[in-house]
């Protein structure tokens, strides 16, 4: 019953009740980010001033886990340096990989209850579209 | 349930090594009975050589083995002569054979393409990329919100410019079987060529090309029990003379020079290269196992456990079925959504429950839009499956959406 686990409170609570999930009428950049295969198809705003995540927000839709993993980055990432932002990334991909230390997942907060999708190979894009899309933009 | 006794998981060797799973993806790829994975088990140890070619007694085996598939597929489908029978890797390669063979010498600029706007990618993608070379228009048959396709509405789309008209005889999204002979009496008076993909009916319903009178049709082994990377094409013995080689290469000459070739007769014309025997004497075994069970008892047992699904389903809320709310317009498709549920979501819910099932777009993304759906779930169903799958089934649809949070 690995999905079951899977689907956790804090998953399911993001994905419904997503506080990110809005337009944004003051941001320094936004970036759509795409799965094609799964329709997955978000667009991440970000407010960044002086190298600071001021605020961000997300628009779009898709799976479960794509809406609540957008949701919990910004949540984790926004007041943060883009240094920092761009540190959880690797910190969060790291983690899908199986690699990082109970400290390291501890650093993701809520975004550690995507752990296990290792597991689900075919949903690793679904998890990382957000923080994909987060680094691509910080990295320009 | 009056499903008779016999249990045929039993002779697949998968519901051995997963006794629980509920394989409800058939119409992605069934399960292999174990007298496919013998017999081409069989053909590897025994009569293995470079069929068509050597002149030795083991080479002179394995073309026995590969061309008595031929004759077996020839008769599995009422073709006239093994000569119309064509081995591919999957119906996609047919259907791109169909499209580049003959559609390359036979459609013109200013031609016009006929598909319905549910067909697979693979029926679809091979006329698009035709009509942009050819500069010919590709045309949608659209279809009604039920998935219907109806005589008078092909009747009203073909014009005297339609050369081609390229139809699933079953949909792999709503299950719907086409009036495919009607079809074909209007394209053939129309002067239009009909391209069937049987990739749907082929495994479940009896199919004969005679009777259907379809130009061409495609389908392919791996759904229909036999191994992956075996395919047909068959195609009406007047057409395949007419047409050029798709691939070229080896043992489809007769003879080569420098500058120029002649080609082997048919069907070897469109065999070139070294071909999947193994696969072919698979795809033979595929056809005796379900000559050995009928079609009229797999009719009745997918018949039935589809309506077991189609009724269990009406009875859950927030679930809708796409297409027609008759079970028996279905033949074991069953496409669906839950509110607020992304299908992938829902995917993964039922493979924890130990239930497999297909999510996604189902390779027919413009059938979605056309539908306003972004994507769906589907379960489909096989002979092989049984009531303890469709009731595992529903009783992991109903905990969906709680599972994910929402009410029930």
């Amino acid at each position: 019953m690995a999905n079951e686990t899977f689907y956790s409170e804090v998953l399911t609570d993001h994905n419904m009740h997503p506080v990110h999930k809005h337009e944004m009428s003051v941001c320094t950049c936004s970036r759509e980010g795409i799965n094609p295969s799964c329709g997955d198809d978000i667009v991440l705003n970000l407010n960044i001033e002086n190298g600071v995540i001021k605020d961000g927000s997300f628009t779009g839709s898709g799976c479960a886990i794509s809406q609540a993993s957008a949701d919990i980055m910004l949540d984790l990432v926004i007041g943060r340096t883009v240094d920092e932002a761009e540190r959880l990334h690797e910190l969060f991909m790291k983690m899908i990989r199986g690699e990082c230390s109970e400290e390291e997942i501890d650093e993701l907060e809520e975004a550690g209850a995507l752990r296990d999708i290792s597991h689900m190979p075919a949903r690793v894009k679904c998890a990382v579209l957000g923080w994909r899309t987060m680094s691509e933009m910080i990295s320009r | 349930m009056n499903l008779n006794e016999r249990n045929y998981k039993t002779d697949f060797p998968a519901f051995d090594a997963y006794p629980g799973l509920a394989y409800l993806d058939n119409s992605a790829t069934t399960q292999k009975p174990g007298a496919v994975i013998d017999a081409v088990r069989q053909f590897y140890r025994e009569e293995n050589a470079n069929p068509l070619r050597g002149l030795y007694g083991l080479a002179v085996k394995a073309t026995e083995a590969y061309e008595s598939a031929r004759i077996a597929v020839r008769d599995f489908i009422g073709a006239k002569s093994e000569r119309e029978i064509i081995f591919t890797r999957n119906a996609t390669e047919s259907l791109n054979l169909a499209a580049y063979s003959y559609g390359r010498a036979f459609v013109n600029e200013g031609d016009e393409i006929l598909v319905t706007v549910s067909e697979h990618h693979s029926n679809l993608l091979p006329w698009q990329l035709l009509a942009k070379e050819k500069h010919a228009r590709l045309c949608f048959l659209e279809c009604t919100p039920d998935g219907e396709y109806t005589p008078e509405m092909l009747k009203a789309a073909l014009t005297p410019r339609t050369r081609i008209f390229a139809a699933a005889q079953i949909s792999n999204v709503f299950g719907r079987l086409n009036p495919i002979k009607e079809f074909a009496e209007l394209c053939h008076a129309n002067g239009t060529v009909i391209v069937c993909d049987g990739a749907q009916s082929v495994p479940h319903i009896p199919v004969n090309v005679r009777e259907i009178d379809v130009d061409f049709l495609a389908f392919s082994g791996h759904k229909m029990l036999a191994p992956m990377g075996i395919g047909v094409l068959y195609g009406r013995e007047s057409l395949l003379e007419k047409m050029p080689p798709f691939l070229s290469g080896g043992e489809m000459i007769e003879y080569v020079t420098r500058e120029n070739a002649t080609y082997a007769e048919l069907p070897h014309k469109f065999e070139a290269g070294t071909v999947n025997a193994g696969g072919a004497v698979g795809l033979h075994a595929a056809i005796d196992y379900i000559g050995k069970i009928g079609f009229r008892e797999i009719e009745s047992r997918e018949n039935t456990l589809t309506r077991q699904l189609i009724e269990g389903m009406r009875d859950i809320p927030h679930v809708h079925i796409i297409g027609s709310d008759k079970p028996e317009e279905h033949h074991g498709i069953v496409t669906f959504t839950i509110d607020d549920v992304h299908p992938h979501d829902i995917a993964a819910v039922m493979d924890s429950d130990g239930i497999a099932v297909r999510a996604g777009h189902h390779c027919a993304q413009p059938l979605h839009k056309h539908l306003g759906v972004m994507s769906t779930a589907r379960a489909s169903i096989a002979f092989y499956n049984d009531s303890g799958d469709i009731e595992k089934f529903l009783g992991c649809l109903k905990t969906i959406r709680r599972r994910m949070g929402f009410g029930e």
